[in-house]
């Protein structure tokens, strides 16, 4: 192994074992020390209506209620377009919006006016059914090669749907964020999150003032994936207006319930493929994405390019075509969650090539393995595989570990018992980094490095940690540069009054980019480095120089310099009395380049794994003919516990990329994308293969298993 | 209304306020213990489990009338002992804590645990810490600091 590989106590370890750490809701006092007030959202009870009035019972002193009216400056939320707004404007949108905030000192009073207040709707019909939704809020098209012909000389054509469901982050800090007003006017505002520049720009335009007027501080934050990407964005100037009304310090801390139903999560989707296949090789893909973007458009635009830069898997097909649009739907903004649109496009394609070589009657990998695309193959977007594609590898390794091509064809004979077993395997790509240009063109990284005159050595970069190490990583990066001992480097949680923007904690872009630029500073700093000096250095992102240009009207180029890789196998035996699946092996296998400390990377690949299996199996949400989500507890959206799968297991296989630090690769998302269609190839194979029953849809639940037995009995 | 006396961390206390209050509220409001974290309120998720003589609760679901004359145990307290020390250092070897909301509770898991059974096998130990969600991890690494952690601290428990 690699020094840099080798694991170290992380830097938050000792905090955060010891229960020590400070989360926003752990504050007793603010800052300036006055008492923190309580808010609490007034949440739409319907999914859309036009408001007609708020009737707010006469407020006790200290008790304040704040709407739109009392927003200094835009009434929208910065995220990609302007539709989001901070409080609702004269209609509201989905079951959860934000119609104002009731603040005051007791959380218990507080409560108890909300439940006073009355809000007269003028109910209007919601757009709820994603099949017959019309509103686009974006719609794609790409494509390369001759459709028509390879259709009209196909020998087969095969065409089939696939569904995925909602997923919700489930960080166990729920959502929460604080402002304070400080003194000379400033506005500070702190909680979980995983973006602070993008909490600041939002703020700003919301209280209207200078970029100097707010500055944001990352709490210790309980978890992200995704969730804590765009929605601190709202909270954060929810509470900002609320604290300049009240001039006091607010907090606003969800409760699960809240959390569950009208935060953020995964968007469900529908994929249809049309697959043209000639002499046994699938030569066109037509591949048509549809994502429920519920209400506002939040970061819905970027979830899909990334959902259908991967409709077209890890396969080289002469022939593409990928639309994909966004619908409005009258229901919470779906948003950022780990893999951003990816899991649900190739659960889509992994099932459809295992379709095809089910009825085509060859052994399904073996077919996947004839269509894997290498090295300086196109991309689906006409880009290039310009480093190694070491996928072919990577399955052979998963073989050796779980006899899977012995498996599987031992479990494709006729099984009568009640337990049966499958097994399936999936393989998948993850583009490092933001889609297109975004590196270059909206983010444009900065990162300093400070040198105390002590010798220690600060870094300064606005990504948070949120658990997957990169107040670690990054600091054993600069060590080992610099040569320093790790304790001599240190990166507190980001405040944007004193550090630069490199840009969002999100798309596994934070060690690959930002982790490159602080290892460059470091070398920069060595060069200048001068003993008992205080000294700081400067390091902006540049692309490298190998990227095709990538235009995104034509969805044309590199959408990413590179890739990680993953190959998953998952094993599985049912229970055809209970319905109820158990994983007897998840096999991961994954491709982050070199890691930047093997404990920390196989803690992301092993909780995201598990995520990924929890998304495939049991992780169930959707809402009902009001446009209510029911399943927002812990006991109606379960998540694995310990005991869901026993044996686990992830490895590492290196193709170091050379922009990248040390070789190190995106590697946070990676591990959930590819789960689904492994766990759905194996409970089909169960079940008895795909001429028997044929499985489109995840989550597929022990419900969902039965229901399709029971058509083996009628 | 009497007071209501009972043990925080070996410190003796008394509560004044109402034995309908929540455990965990009054912990993290009234005794500062902030390692008592809300992950649910439900009773559902472990973030909030206390130890009460020893046993492991989720406080979101306990009365304070109930805790009456007996001894709470938090990560403030535990935290100063031997034991934690050594499942500090097995937790800290197997890099197992993430964004650490779930920690505390999980800890006072793998206590719970282990003072009923010194030396538990793998199934054991995910029997152990089931109640206790964590989103992050996958469980592996917390599954196998429990495990080195019993095998280092041989006699502690
Ligand atoms: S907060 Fe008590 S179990 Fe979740
Ligand atoms: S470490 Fe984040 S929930 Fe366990």
């Amino acid at each position: 192994m690699e020094k840099i590989s080798q694991s170290v106590v992380k830097k938050d370890h000792s905090p955060k074992m010891g229960g020590r750490s400070v989360y926003v809701a752990d504050y007793n006092t603010a800052k300036n020390g006055d008492g923190i007030l309580t808010g609490k959202i007034l949440h739409s009870k319907v999914a859309r209506a036009r408001i007609r009035g708020v009737e707010v019972p006469t407020l006790p002193d200290g008790y304040y209620y704040v709407d739109a009216k009392d927003i200094p400056g835009d009434n929208n939320v910065n995220i990609v377009l302007d539709d989001m707004p901070v409080y609702c404007r004269d209609t509201v949108e989905y079951i959860g919006e934000a119609i104002g905030m009731v603040v005051g000192p007791d959380s218990k009073k507080v409560d108890r006016i909300l439940s006073e207040i009355k809000v007269n709707y003028e109910e209007l019909e919601p757009v709820l059914d994603l099949r017959t939704a019309k509103e686009a809020f974006f719609n794609y098209e790409y494509g390369h090669g001759d459709m028509d012909k390879a259709f009209a000389e196909a020998d087969h054509v095969y065409e089939e749907e696939f569904e995925t469901g909602y997923q919700e982050q489930t960080y166990l800090e729920t959502q929460g964020m604080m402002a304070e007003p400080e003194e000379g006017g400033s506005m500070y505002v702190h909680g979980s999150m995983q973006c602070i520049y993008y909490v600041h720009g939002a703020v700003k335009r919301v209280l209207n003032c200078e970029p100097e007027g707010v500055h944001i501080f990352q709490d210790v934050t309980g978890g992200g994936f995704g969730g804590k990407e765009a929605f601190p964005s709202i909270l954060a100037t929810e509470v900002a207006v609320a604290a300049k009304k009240a001039n006091a310090p607010v907090r606003c801390v969800f409760d699960r319930r809240e959390d569950m139903e009208y935060t953020s999560k995964r968007h469900p989707s529908i994929c249809r493929i049309r697959a043209a296949v000639k002499d046994g090789k699938v030569t066109a893909l037509d591949c048509d994405v549809t994502f429920n973007a519920g209400a506002y458009s939040t970061l819905s635009a970027v979830v899909l390019q990334r959902g259908i830069i991967a409709a077209p898997g890890v396969y080289n097909v002469p022939n593409i075509h990928v639309t994909g649009r966004a619908l409005k739907t009258n229901t919470s903004p779906c948003g950022a969650y780990r893999g951003f649109g990816a899991p649900q496009t190739f659960f889509a394609i992994e099932m459809m090539m295992d379709h095809i070589a089910q009825d085509l009657g060859v052994e399904s990998l073996a077919f996947k393995e004839a269509h894997l695309a290498k090295q300086n193959d196109p991309t689906s977007t006409c880009g290039k595989y310009h480093f190694p594609v070491p996928v072919q590898d990577m399955i052979n390794e998963v073989d050796k570990v779980c006899d899977y091509r012995k498996k599987k064809a031992e479990y494709s004979k006729p099984q009568t018992g009640r337990y049966r077993r499958g097994i399936g395997m999936s393989m998948i790509f993850h583009g490092a980094g933001f889609t297109g240009s975004g590196e270059r063109d909206i983010i444009k990284a900065v990162t300093r490095l400070h040198k105390y005159a002590d010798g220690r050595v600060e870094i300064l970069a606005s990504n948070g940690e949120i658990g997957q190490g990169v107040r670690t990583t990054f600091c054993k990066i600069v060590a080992n540069e610099l040569n320093l001992p790790l304790e001599k480097v240190f990166y507190d949680h980001p405040d944007t009054a004193r550090v630069p923007d490199s840009g969002p904690t999100v798309a596994s872009r934070s060690l690959m980019t930002v982790g490159e630029l602080l290892r460059r500073a470091s070398i920069k700093l060595r060069e200048i480095w001068k003993d008992g000096e205080e000294q700081e250095v400067e390091e902006r992102y540049r692309q490298p120089d190998f990227m095709i240009p990538f235009s995104l009207e034509k969805f044309e180029g590199d959408a990413y310099p590179t890739y990680a890789w993953a190959v998953n196998a998952i094993e599985v035996e049912v229970d055809t009395l209970t319905g109820v699946t158990k994983v007897l092996g998840a096999y991961g296998n994954f491709d982050v380049g070199t890691p930047m400390d093997y404990n920390i990377v196989m803690g992301q690949m092993e909780g995201g794994f598990l995520q990924g299996i929890g998304y495939s199996s049991i992780e169930k949400m959707d809402y009902d003919d009001k446009g209510r989500i029911r399943n927002n507890s812990f006991s109606d959206y379960l998540i694995p516990t310990t005991k869901d799968v026993p044996n686990m297991q992830c490895m590492l296989h290196v193709e170091k990329f050379p922009d990248g630090p040390y070789g190190a690769k995106g590697a946070g998302e990676l591990p959930l994308v590819g789960v689904p269609g492994a766990y759905l190839e194996a409970v089909e194979q169960a079940l008895g293969g795909c001429k028997k029953h044929k499985l489109n849809h995840v989550p597929f639940t022990a419900e969902d298993t039965l229901k399709e037995l029971m058509k083996e009995a009628e | 209304m009497d007071a209501l006396n009972f043990v925080l961390n070996g410190q003796k206390v008394s509560y004044e306020g109402s034995a309908n209050d929540r455990l965990l509220d009054v912990l993290r409001d009234e005794y500062d213990c902030k390692s008592v974290k809300c992950g649910c309120k439900e009773g559902e998720c472990g973030a909030c489990s206390v130890l009460i003589d020893g046993v492991l609760y989720n406080s979101c679901c306990v009365a304070m009338g109930a805790i009456a004359d007996r001894s709470v145990v938090t990560m403030e307290g535990f935290r100063e002992t031997e034991r934690f020390a050594v499942l500090d250092k097995a937790f800290a070897e197997m890099s197992a804590v993430q964004c650490g909301f779930c920690i505390p509770g999980m800890v006072l898991a793998a206590e719970a645990l282990l003072s009923a059974n010194p030396h538990p096998d793998e199934e054991q130990i995910r029997e152990g810490l089931s109640g206790n969600l964590c989103r992050c991890t996958g469980y592996n690494a917390i599954v196998k600091a429990v495990g080195n952690a019993a095998k280092e601290g041989n006699g502690l428990w």
